[in-house]
């Protein structure tokens, strides 16, 4: 019977140590700038995240302001629930019924402030050509899952986005309470005029959506089936993610004035990171 | 349905217009709600009363065939979990997704003059402060009695109210639940008839099922 290679600290550390370098299809690219395919005009040393989340998988970020956030749907089978935090003061978040009421448009898609419940925007939709997003069903929860699917666990088969999401959250020092009602974006739902739900779905590989960050900011990603995918098997492709160094929305950027509510939320960011020392 | 199916009357409340008001609800306890003036939006959240689990409008939507609430809805937690049950209502259907009014979110509605006016931000915090919550149990929210229809394009808008004095809904508990109510203060828009009024809270001890 012959020795293990790993049956040692240094035949272990030996066998660990050759593991690098392996590639898998899901993964992070680190350097950033190691990215082969920067985005038009941007320098790949302004590249800050790059990374494929596998269906089933989730990301996290402290992104700057001003930092640029593409999400690519790469097989047209990827659903990004997203949930944004102000990085300075994490019990401000997201608040979707906030964002759709005081934009009078449920819809989501370029152009849409994400606003916090504070009255101000943490980010901007500044590129998107899927059109095809939900802001009113958010994402799934393990028992519904565990009811759909058979499980619904993060390690198993068909994870539900809401445990995902807690686990991106505990590595910000957020815990359960913290998730609220995510976006998701490249599974579309429109609503019929009885008030039910019309799934739209995918617009096909390879479309992306980009969110300019207003405000610093925790940035939680689940990719997972949507809650109202009609198929009886859980599916989910990957997820591409890149982000690069930017510049929040300017002063004379025509987003700033498309609508009075707008105008405000932006005039209550400044009012708000100035006073901070930060804009 | 007579509301003496519900069993023996065990707290009766009224509340005043622009002001908060929470009670446990144990299970199988039944609340009914009235708009007692008409027109008077009730902003709700609800709380599983044990660990705190929040209501979810996600959730709550995803468990039925609309995005609007009515009779048979249920109400259910982040988890997936029922918290109370639409058993009965006066109006055709109430409103889960326009959320709550805030003094910051009326500075971008209606403009920075209404920053110092009362609002259902201003209740809950404060309500939930009485049971050791804060900001971060503040979620979305329900808000019976207010009509918040969405267009073919989308465009969603609270308008006009269809309920009218002495209408109410009424809720069976279906786990030990914490109820937060704001009464809602909102001027600015027609969600009350521009005119806040009171709210009565009649809760029955429910009947063994």
């Amino acid at each position: 019977m012959s020795a293990s290679t790993t049956s040692t600290t240094a035949g272990a550390r030996v066998h660990a140590r050759a593991q690098e370098g392996t590639v898998v299809d899901a993964m992070p690219l680190l350097p950033a700038s190691a990215h082969p395919a920067p985005p038009e005009g941007v320098e790949p040393g302004a590249l800050r995240w790059s990374e494929r989340i596998a269906g089933g998988g989730y990301g996290h970020r402290v992104l700057a302001r001003g930092t640029h956030l593409r999400l690519t749907d790469v097989d047209g089978d990827a659903c990004a629930s997203l949930v944004v935090y102000n990085a300075l003061e994490p019990h401000e978040r997201l608040n979707v019924a906030d964002t759709v009421k005081v934009q009078w448009q449920v819809y989501a898609g370029a152009g849409q402030l994400l606003l916090s419940d504070q009255g101000r925007v943490l980010a901007t939709v500044v590129a998107d050509d899927s059109g095809r997003h939900d802001t009113l069903y958010g994402t799934s929860a393990l028992a519904r899952n565990v009811e759909r699917y058979g499980d619904g666990s993060p390690q198993g088969p068909s994870p539900a986005g809401r445990e995902l999401l807690v686990l991106a959250a505990a590595k910000h020092g957020l815990d359960r309470r913290d998730v609220p009602p995510s976006v998701s974006y490249f599974q579309g739902v429109r609503i019929r005029e009885d008030g039910s739900p019309e799934f739209h779905g995918s617009a096909g590989a390879g479309r992306s959506v980009t969110i300019r960050f207003e405000m610093p900011a925790i940035v939680l990603l689940a990719d997972t089936a949507h809650p109202l995918d009609p198929r009886p098997e859980w599916s989910c492709g990957p997820l591409d993610v890149l982000a690069w160094a930017g510049e929040p929305t300017g002063a004379d950027d025509a987003l700033r004035t498309a609508s009075p509510e707008g105008r405000r939320a932006f005039l209550n960011t400044d009012d708000y990171l100035s006073a901070r020392g930060i804009a | 349905m007579s509301i003496t199916d519900y069993g023996t009357q065990i707290h009766r409340e009224t509340v005043a217009a622009r002001a908060p008001w929470s009670r446990v609800l144990r299970a199988g306890e039944v609340l009914v709600i009235v708009d007692v003036d008409g027109n008077q939006a009730v902003d709700f959240l609800a709380y599983d009363a044990h660990d705190r689990a929040a209501y979810s409008v996600p959730a709550t939507l995803q468990g039925q065939a609309s995005v609007f609430l009515t009779t048979g809805s249920v109400l259910r937690d982040a988890e997936h979990r029922p918290l109370l049950t639409v058993l009965d209502t006066d109006v055709d259907r109430h409103d889960t997704l326009g959320g709550a009014c805030s003094k910051e979110s009326n500075t971008l509605r209606y403009g920075h003059h209404t920053r110092g006016q009362h609002a259902c931000a201003e209740n809950f915090l404060a309500e939930l402060s009485l049971h050791g919550m804060g900001k971060r149990d503040q979620v979305s929210n329900v808000n019976w009695f207010m009509n918040v229809p969405v267009d073919p394009d989308g465009a969603l808008g609270i308008v006009d109210g269809i309920s009218s004095p002495g209408l109410s809904v009424t809720l069976r508990a279906e786990r030990d639940t914490l109820v937060v109510v704001s009464n809602c203060p909102q001027i600015n828009n027609p969600c009350n008839g521009f005119d806040p009024t009171r709210a009565e809270m009649i809760v029955y001890s429910g009947v063994a099922s």
